[in-house]
């Protein structure tokens, strides 16, 4: 009985911190987020119109079939890219009004981003691949070189990867290089982790391990939005965000997803037997 | 905005990147290479010869000063006779006596005599006459007997000098001092033996027979318009503009030349022809600067298209660094850095070449280039200009960098 009331108590509290979340400003807020590619005569539409809110402290999927705008709209979130029309605010502030030094700032201190292809610097080491972002943050004395080296090598021991510091990129394996470049999203402490399908490149095994972190990671706290269209992978996430030809299919807590949630679940490993 | 420390790591960054691509970057740099060792070598070379010229005009006098007489140039060959223009003993006198930066003067005056002695009989001995103060000008001391006193010049006495040439070839006695000798008829008594200079890059060396007598007998032996010059010491180098200035005005006035009047003579200070070799020597200088800026260019050309590759090999470097948060300034800086390193190491591999060059230069026999050494003006402006190359050359490359878009670039392959 008491461990009933007990989980109650636990399931009321855990209500009421989303419901805190959801009250409080949304970390990221976007509205009629569109983006046109002009190929030749050709327009496409990558995205029409995206709406959403994403707070803090969630670990949110971003679904679809390839070519549905994900990768266009996490390139917008990350402040790689400009929308055509529409509006960014992250934190608060109107991402479309700022230069572009502080959008290097933005990119530098807020956001962390992890590519489908790892992106390291090939003749770098991975300790050297980890600290980049902190090469860029400014105003630091002389001493800032050691503290920055100690910093990411704390990183890379947070990824298990403390071993593997002075390898270089092409001497790691393709989860080791996720790794390493998810250590270097997370130096900076960003408000939120981007990840654009991150375990394309790998095998089920890896994928397995490299989700694992990302989970441990949003246990620490951290804001992650990741783009995936396997399923396995979006069941690790709270929520689920499906598009379809630039626009939101369905916006739902994972449990909810048709083909992500419980239910989903179990049908599947019916059918399996 | 950029801390120190950036830009320390951005030229550590840049050397790097310089060892990474060794052979590359040595081939980029040739142009640089070339242009400043060849620079800085032949200004070696320069130097060496500019300190050599400039000691042997120190030895020679910086402190003399010749006056000539000068018809004025354009002028009518009948308004400027020549008795108006040459010069006479008694301007010598009012210089000796009124010019207070001087300090002796004489006048010089030579001709070709016969000459008999006891043993020998020779034609067409060079015969100069002067006043003692000859000595001192010419930097020509008396080595045997005495040299001549005022009384000798003032009374006309029929003494004279000879040098050791002249001892060999009228065959005389080692010490010739009490002999007599016929010069052009009259009888002369040797006094004394003068010291034979044998070299003197300015000219005037002595290779044969000379016999010297005092300047008032000199009359007796030519024309009535004979061509005398005089020379006269400054009582230090650093007085000899003063001498100049003096000795004009003491002839303009003895010559009743007013200060619009056209001079009828030129008095020239050894400085004069130590400018003149200087200007040679900075025309020289130009023209290696012209060599080093059409090099540099070449150099440049080479830099800025290596640095184009660069940027565009590296276009994914470039925009993950800006997705990780580089501005579009430390992107400029460190394309900048990397060529200006390139240049600035270019440049001091090209000024040890130069150095080198300066060291073989030294070593040919005979040269006399023995002070050749690239000067350290030269290498700070060596530096300054592989420099310069690098920001002008590595500027547009580097600001292509700085405004790529951080997706398009990773989107690049
Ligand atoms: N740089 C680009 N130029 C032109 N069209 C593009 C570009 N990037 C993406 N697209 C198009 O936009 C649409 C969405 O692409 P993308 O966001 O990459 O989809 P996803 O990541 O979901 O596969 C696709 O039709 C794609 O062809
Ligand atoms: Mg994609």
């Amino acid at each position: 009985m008491a461990a009933v009331a007990a989980a109650e108590v636990a399931v009321a509290a855990a209500v009421e911190c989303e419901l805190d979340n959801r009250m409080s400003q949304p970390l990221i807020e976007i509205r009629g987020l569109t983006k046109i590619y002009r190929v030749g005569i050709e327009t496409i539409h990558a995205l029409r119109g995206v709406d959403f809110d994403l707070y803090q402290g969630e670990m949110v999927a971003i679904m679809g079939a390839s070519g549905s705008g994900k990768s266009t709209l996490m390139n917008t979130l990350g402040c790689l890219d400009q929308p055509t029309a529409g509006t960014y605010k992250l934190g608060g502030r109107l991402v479309s009004e700022l230069d572009s030094n502080e959008l290097a700032a933005v990119r530098n201190k807020e956001i962390g981003f992890v590519f489908q292809s790892f992106e390291l610097l090939p003749r770098l080491s991975a300790l050297e691949n980890v600290e980049l972002p902190l090469l860029y943050s400014q105003g630091q004395g002389w001493g800032w070189r050691k503290r920055r080296r100690q910093i990411a090598k704390d990183v890379l021991d947070r990824v298990g990867l403390a071993d593997r510091m002075d390898h270089r990129p092409s001497q790691l394996s393709g989860g080791q290089k996720q790794r390493v470049a998810i250590a270097r999203a997370i130096l900076t402490e960003p408000k939120i982790l981007m990840a654009d399908e991150p375990t394309g490149n790998l095998d089920s095994v890896t994928t397995g391990e490299i989700l694992e972190l990302f989970e441990k990671i949003h246990r620490d706290g951290q804001t992650v939005v990741m783009v995936t269209h396997e399923n396995d992978v979006a069941a690790h996430c709270q929520r689920v965000l499906r598009l379809r030809d630039g626009l939101i299919l369905s916006d739902l807590p994972v449990e909810q997803d048709e083909s992500v949630g419980p239910i989903a679940k179990a049908r599947r490993s019916m059918t399996e037997c | 905005m950029l801390s120190p420390l950036f830009y320390f790591e951005s030229i550590l960054l840049a050397f790097r990147q310089i060892w990474a691509n060794k052979l590359r970057s040595a081939l980029t740099a040739l142009g640089i290479i070339v242009g400043v060792a060849s620079t800085t070598g032949v200004i070696a070379a320069l130097t060496g010869l500019k300190t050599q010229v400039l000691k042997e005009f120190e030895t020679f006098g910086a402190a003399r000063l010749y006056v000539w007489p000068s018809r004025p140039a354009n002028a009518p060959r009948n308004r400027f006779p020549w008795e108006k223009v040459r010069l006479r003993a008694s301007e010598a006198k009012a210089i000796e006596e009124q010019c207070r930066s001087v300090k002796c003067v004489t006048p010089i005056s030579s001709t070709s005599l016969s000459v008999q002695s006891t043993n020998e009989t020779l034609d067409g001995v060079s015969v100069t006459g002067m006043w003692p103060a000859w000595h001192q000008t010419e930097n020509r001391q008396v080595i045997m007997g005495r040299p001549f006193s005022n009384a000798d010049i003032d009374n006309a006495r029929q003494v004279c000098l000879v040098n050791d040439l002249a001892i060999r070839d009228l065959k005389l006695k080692n010490d010739p001092v009490g002999e007599h000798l016929v010069i052009g008829g009259r009888r002369f008594l040797i006094v004394g033996v003068v010291e034979t200079i044998t070299e003197r890059m300015t000219g005037f060396n002595t290779i044969s027979a000379e016999l010297f007598i005092p300047f008032p007998l000199m009359e007796k032996f030519q024309d009535r318009d004979y061509f005398m010059q005089i020379v006269a010491m400054a009582n230090s180098p650093d007085e000899a503009e003063d001498a100049k200035v003096e000795i004009t005005r003491v002839m303009k006035k003895i010559r009743g030349l007013g200060p619009d009047d056209p001079e009828t003579f030129r008095v020239q200070a050894i400085d004069q022809f130590i400018n003149q070799f200087k200007s040679i020597a900075s025309g020289i200088t130009a023209a290696a600067a012209g060599i080093v800026a059409i090099s540099l260019l070449v150099g440049g050309i080479g830099i800025m298209n290596i640095m184009l590759v660069s940027v565009s090999e590296r276009t994914r470097e470039i925009g993950l660094r800006k997705a990780v948060g580089a501005t579009p300034a430390a992107i400029l800086l460190q394309f900048l850095l990397e060529a200006v390193t390139l240049c600035l190491v270019g440049g001091l591999v090209g000024v040890m070449f130069g150095q080198g060059f300066a060291i073989l230069v030294r070593m040919i026999p005979g040269a006399r280039l023995e002070q050749a050494t690239v000067p350290s003006w030269a290498i700070a402006l060596a530096f300054v200009f592989s420099a310069v190359v690098g920001v002008v050359f590595g500027m547009f490359p580097a600001i292509k960098a700085s405004r790529l878009d951080p997706i398009e670039a990773l989107r690049h392959d």
